[in-house]
């Protein structure tokens, strides 16, 4: 009942957001030098005079700027997110068919650079100034550093170029007419480099927290009880300071989720692979706003019901939240 | 002084400072070093590194010096970076600080709108700002701004909150005291170490985040940096690979700088907790 | 027949700590059966042969020399494995702060059983059964509720109980208890109390009992040591050290304590200091979309008067609404209804520039003396910033801090300094003077000497008492603690959820308490015996 109640505010609030951010949308497309229908249409002679104009009429231009702004919203509450008049494509269809490929991608980099960072962090902390830690904690910090682009095109240099083990380009490989198993075993391939570069930085981001969360909880009350029943010390730190320190990686991992969409458009470019984050890439080239917008929101969309996720997880962990009325 | 002492006792931070006193002069003197610009097309294109005398490293795609746009970039990276940090603590310390003291509906209201600044994600958004307000030096810096500004206000706001609650600062408040003057002279003097400590992370994320906007071409077209190095470079890695090496390089150096000071700050600043950490 | 016998015990400190031992040359033994309490204020050592005996020293502090023996065994010397054995087993512990000991993120039954799992003890599916036995032997009520419960959802008290319970799972021949009621209420800490009596006779196990209030030792001891920077000061049986101190130290803890006379009021002109009417507070949380709002009445409905030249003690278990109601009348705390009259002014009903003029008419001196003063500022700053603020000249309000700092008794020179160079008895003196500093009407001390030691609370008693005579102060003395109250208080007011059930002259009060709340209160007082009032 809680957790019904609690993902109902959620999704109101998502909405919200969302339409906060439709707002902004359509005030940014106003910022932008010259009228929104020129502005939407591309430059460079992409629209012709009649198309300016259909513009103009639907976004009625010639109305006051809340009857604009109503009607703007209007469009994207029923999923129109207008068209691309460089792509030929409504902007809704263009993104759906580049979604999946950025989920695969943003997910396994999730998954990788939660668990590893994770594992990392309990072993540095586990041998805190020792070797491994000195050796973990810099190598993280040495990944923090790292430009997401610089990483990817560095990995291709060592691993495809030079190396020739994983293919550095594209989703799949094109024209070997694969399917099945041996598709997916193909994606796999390509998806390595990908979604370990764009997982690097956040890896290094999981690796510091849990380092420093599991050395704050191993100070704490409770475990000074665990050690006091007489409980293996691996027991204890598995079940007693892990468990506990996991607590903020969760809330830190829902907040990072935003910048790892973000990343994406980075490692797409890169590796050239068929996401939202390569679209958004295309699309800047050729002034491309209706569609630079439309991926924009989509991404801001991804993030909130990441979001949502990782509050479900922290209401799973963390009996208090939820429990409190 | 007794700070810096702790401050230079740590390896990793003095040797963050040294790396980033080497890059501040090399951007101060880049005119005295490269009076031609980083756009002079010095030599033949592809020039590899470390083969011709004066062109220690190479030459790119238009024969320009790739090390005399190394020494330009640091200008542009460095610039951005602090200047955008300014920025950004300058929404996000007034904002904190005033949801953080006076709590109730301001709080209430000035997280909900960090939260949605914090929900869009970010770095799109710096590219849509980008996009839109035309790529300019100016526009680069603001967007930054405004994408960096929500961690500063949380951070604010709890420290604020968590100084209000000590009983000073409600005998303060018995003496008779404004709320402004309770406001600046008691809490926020209290809550400044947290703020420095992030404020020197905050420029080694900003570079980052500059390099990432001029790699995808969001550059002001008209200034050289490491991000546009990388990016003019990367449809032609796999025969020069040089071009977008040593760019590289030198973000990671400056930003792996950036944040050993951070941490050599923090561990400064919190003796107690750093002590906590190694122990 | 010892259960454990301590030899010659030394616990080396790391380098750089204020002293080289933080235990020397201890020796003791206690049977079975027996209570042994080792008192001593904080940094006596009194917790470390504890943690020595248990193998959970902190990092970097060390067992210098001596022994322990146990079943045979000197436990000091065992292997890390044979110590895991026996901790939870033969010797379990319980500590001081329940809110904090147990696990956030487990299940109660689910911690109590893991005692079993670590000594690999029965099936897991008899260890809840066990566990479930455990939790009725220690009297946490609907057991079937509790073995699900998570911490949170459970009082302090209850806690205190739930750690007893883990202690006790694998029937330990010693117990040792790390100041386990110092963080309760006297009530709670009275029924923990009665708890731990009764386990001892039914199990016939030694304890341990580590605490710093001589009070509960009379309530539980059969034997006491008394400890100093690291060294055993005292010791023998219960009554003799209590009623025949030898040792220096001893008798000077003994008569720090304010004990159960009770003074006599002093006589009080009728003019009010303050006159608190009808006063109301209700704390309302949730009451979000999709929450259920909650409403505690913190004051409800509170009227009283204090005379001028008066203190008054308001004395209350915690959430019992004491320390709102004093925050309520500065302001700090907006109340909802109600009158809060100092010097003919109605404070409560002042917009706030108004209410700013006016305060320093009422002063707190606060409880935490590591929070109450700005650890940027000087104490010269601390003293003349409200002066300043309400006009007073700045050479005379200058003068006037160096003056309070003599009369406090930490020297005009210490204006000077930064609060870190203090401690934190000198600190509640800095604090007193600021609190003169602004002439108040009336002075509102908010559990003022609680977190301090014994011996320092009664030196700044002793303060209070003399500025109250010098100055003719008006004092609304807030405190859990009825013997600090008995001591210093005119008149008595007690609080319970909010409500005054009871207010008279201390004597009456505590000799002829009419509510039964103050009865019980009364009753739960370790070492209360109030058989008399003082000449």
């Amino acid at each position: 009942m809680a957790i019904a109640g609690a993902i109902l505010s959620r999704l109101i609030k998502a909405a919200i957001t969302l339409l906060a951010i439709a707002i902004l949308n359509f005030f940014l497309v106003h910022a932008a030098p010259g009228d929104p229908a020129t502005v939407l249409a591309g430059e460079a002679g992409a629209a012709d005079e009649q198309m300016i104009a259909d513009l103009r009429a639907r976004f009625g231009l010639d109305q006051p700027l809340y009857v604009q702004l109503a009607r703007y919203v209007g469009n994207i509450v029923t999923l129109d997110l207008g068209y691309s008049f460089r792509q030929g494509q409504p902007v809704l269809d263009l993104i759906l068919d580049r979604l999946p490929a950025t989920l695969i991608l943003t997910l396994s980099a999730f998954w990788i650079s939660l668990l590893a960072g994770v594992a990392l962090g309990v072993a540095a902390s586990a041998r805190v100034g020792k070797f491994t830690d000195t050796l973990i904690t810099g190598t993280a910090l040495l990944f923090y550093a790292t430009p997401l682009y610089w990483a990817a095109l560095m990995a291709v240099l060592v691993f495809s170029v030079q190396l020739g083990w994983l293919p550095g380009f594209g989703y799949e490989t094109v024209g070997s007419g694969y399917s099945g198993f041996e598709r997916a075993l193909d994606i796999l391939k390509h998806l390595i480099l990908p979604a370990l570069t764009l997982g690097l930085f956040f890896m290094a981001v999981y690796m510091r927290m849990t380092r420093a969360s599991m050395l704050e909880v191993a100070q704490q009350d409770f475990v000074k009880t665990a050690r006091a029943k007489g409980l293996m010390p691996s027991l204890i730190r598995r079940r007693h300071i892990l468990r506990n320190a996991l607590l903020p990686v969760v809330t830190l991992a829902g907040l990072q989720a935003g910048q790892l969409v973000g990343g994406a458009v980075l490692t797409e470019t890169v590796f050239a692979w068929p996401g939202i984050g390569r679209l958004m890439f295309e699309s800047l080239a050729a002034r491309d706003y209706n569609t630079i917008l439309g991926v924009f929101l989509v991404s801001a969309a991804m993030v909130i019901v990441f979001n949502i996720l990782t509050d479900l997880v922290y209401r799973l962990i963390d009996p208090r939240i939820g429990h409190k009325a | 002084m007794t700070l810096w002492k702790r401050f230079i006792t740590n390896r990793g931070a003095l040797l963050g400072l040294a790396i980033l006193i080497a890059v501040i002069l090399v951007a101060l003197l880049a005119p005295v070093l490269y009076p031609r610009g980083p756009w002079a097309m010095v030599q033949r294109p592809f020039l590899v590194p470390f083969t011709t005398d004066g062109l220690p490293l190479g030459t790119d795609t238009l024969g320009r010096d790739v090390l005399a746009g190394l020494v330009y970039g640091a200008r542009v990276s460095l610039l951005v970076g602090l200047v955008s940090t300014v920025m950004a603590l300058l929404i996000g310390v007034p904002l904190g600080a005033l949801a953080g003291f006076y709590g109730k509906w301001v709080d209430e209201g000035a997280m909900r709108f960090t939260e949605f600044f914090q929900t869009i994600p970010n770095f799109a958004l710096a590219i849509v700002l980008v996009a839109i307000l035309e790529p300019t030096l100016t526009s680069i810096t603001i967007a930054i701004a405004i994408v960096s500004w929500p961690p500063v206000a949380r951070l604010v706001r709890a420290e604020v909150m968590s100084v209000t609650k000590r009983e000073y600062v409600d005998a303060a408040r018995l003496a008779g005291l404004s709320n402004m003057h309770i406001l600046i002279r008691q809490v926020l003097p209290n809550t400044v170490s947290p703020i420095i400590v992030m404020a020197s992370l905050m420029v080694a994320t900003a570079i980052l985040l500059e390099s990432s906007l001029s790699f995808l071409g969001l550059g002001d077209p008209n200034i050289m940096s490491w991000g546009f190095q990388i990016g003019a470079a990367r449809t032609v890695i796999r025969s020069a690979w040089w071009l977008s090496f040593f760019p590289g390089v030198a973000i990671v150096l400056t930003v792996l700088a950036l944040n050993l000071i951070g941490e050599g700050l923090n561990d400064a600043l919190n003796p107690h907790l750093a002590r906590k950490g190694r122990s | 027949m010892s259960v454990i016998s301590i030899s010659d015990l030394s616990i080396a400190l790391p380098r750089g700590a204020d002293r080289e031992f933080a235990v020397q040359d201890c020796s003791y033994d206690i049977a079975a059966g027996e209570i042994l309490c080792v008192v001593g204020e904080s940094g006596s050592g009194k917790s470390m042969t504890a943690n020595a005996v248990m193998g959970l020293l902190p990092e970097g502090v060390s067992v210098a020399k001596g022994k322990a023996e146990f079943g045979g065994k000197d436990i000091l010397t065992v292997s890390e494995a044979e110590q895991r054995a026996l901790r939870g087993d033969r010797i379990a512990m319980i500590f001081q702060e329940p809110m904090t000991a147990l696990n956030p993120l487990m299940r109660i039954g689910d911690q109590i059983a893991e005692v079993f799992e670590a000594h690999n003890r029965h099936r897991p599916a008899e260890r809840r059964e066990k566990a479930l036995a455990l939790i009725r032997e220690v009297q946490l009520p609907d057991p079937e509720k509790i073995i699900r419960a998570y911490p949170f959802q459970l009082s302090g008290g209850q806690r205190q109980r739930a750690m007893i319970a883990m202690a006790l799972a694998l029937e330990p021949e010693l117990l040792i208890a790390d100041e386990p009621t110092t963080a309760l209420d006297v009530t709670t800490q009275a029924q923990i109390l009665k708890l731990i009596l009764d386990l001892r006779e039914k199990r016939g196990m030694a304890v341990m009992f580590i605490t710093h209030d001589f009070g509960v030792v009379a309530e539980i001891a059969d034997r006491v040591i008394v400890m100093r920077y690291g060294e055993i000061v005292e010791r023998g049986n219960a009554t003799e050290v209590l009623e025949n101190p030898q040792h220096d130290y001893t008798k000077r803890l003994l008569a720090a304590i304010p004990s159960g006379l009770v003074g006599q009021s002093t006589e009080v002109a009728k003019a009010p200091a303050l006159e608190i009417r009808n006063l109301e507070k209700t704390y309302k949380t949730g009451g979000g979309l999709f929450r259920e709002r909650r409403d505690v009445r913190a004051i409800d409905n509170v009227s009283l008067t204090i005379s001028r030249g008066e203190v008054l003690g308001l004395v209350g278990e915690s959430g019992s609404g004491k320390s709102t109601l004093g925050r309520a009348v500065v302001r700090l705390v907006a109340p909802d209804a109600g009158e809060v009259i100092v010097g003919g002014t109605d404070l409560a009903a002042l917009s706030d520039s108004e209410l700013r003029a006016a305060r320093h008419k009422v002063q707190m001196v606060f409880q935490d003396p590591y929070a109450s003063l700005n650890p940027r500022h000087r104490v010269m700053r601390a003293l003349t910033d409200g002066p300043i603020a309400k006009g007073v000249p700045k050479d005379k309000a200058r003068a006037r801090a160096r003056e309070l700092m003599e009369t406090v008794g930490l020297g005009a020179d210490a204006v000077d300094r930064f609060p870190h160079e203090f401690s934190g008895g000198q600190r509640q003196r800095i604090g007193i003077a600021r609190a003169l500093a602004m002439d108040p009407e009336l002075i509102i001390a908010d559990e003022a000497v609680s977190a301090l030691d014994v011996s320092i609370q009664a030196q700044v008693l002793d303060l209070l008492r003399d500025l109250r005579t010098r100055f003719d102060l008006s004092i609304l003395f807030i405190t859990h603690d009825l013997r600090v109250a008995a001591q210093l208080c005119d008149r008595i007011a007690v609080m319970q959820k909010g409500k005054l059930v009871e207010i008279g002259p201390v004597s009456e009060v505590f000799l002829n308490p009419q509510h039964s709340y103050t009865q019980a209160l009364l009753a739960a007082v370790p070492g209360g015996g109030w058989g008399q009032a003082a000449e």
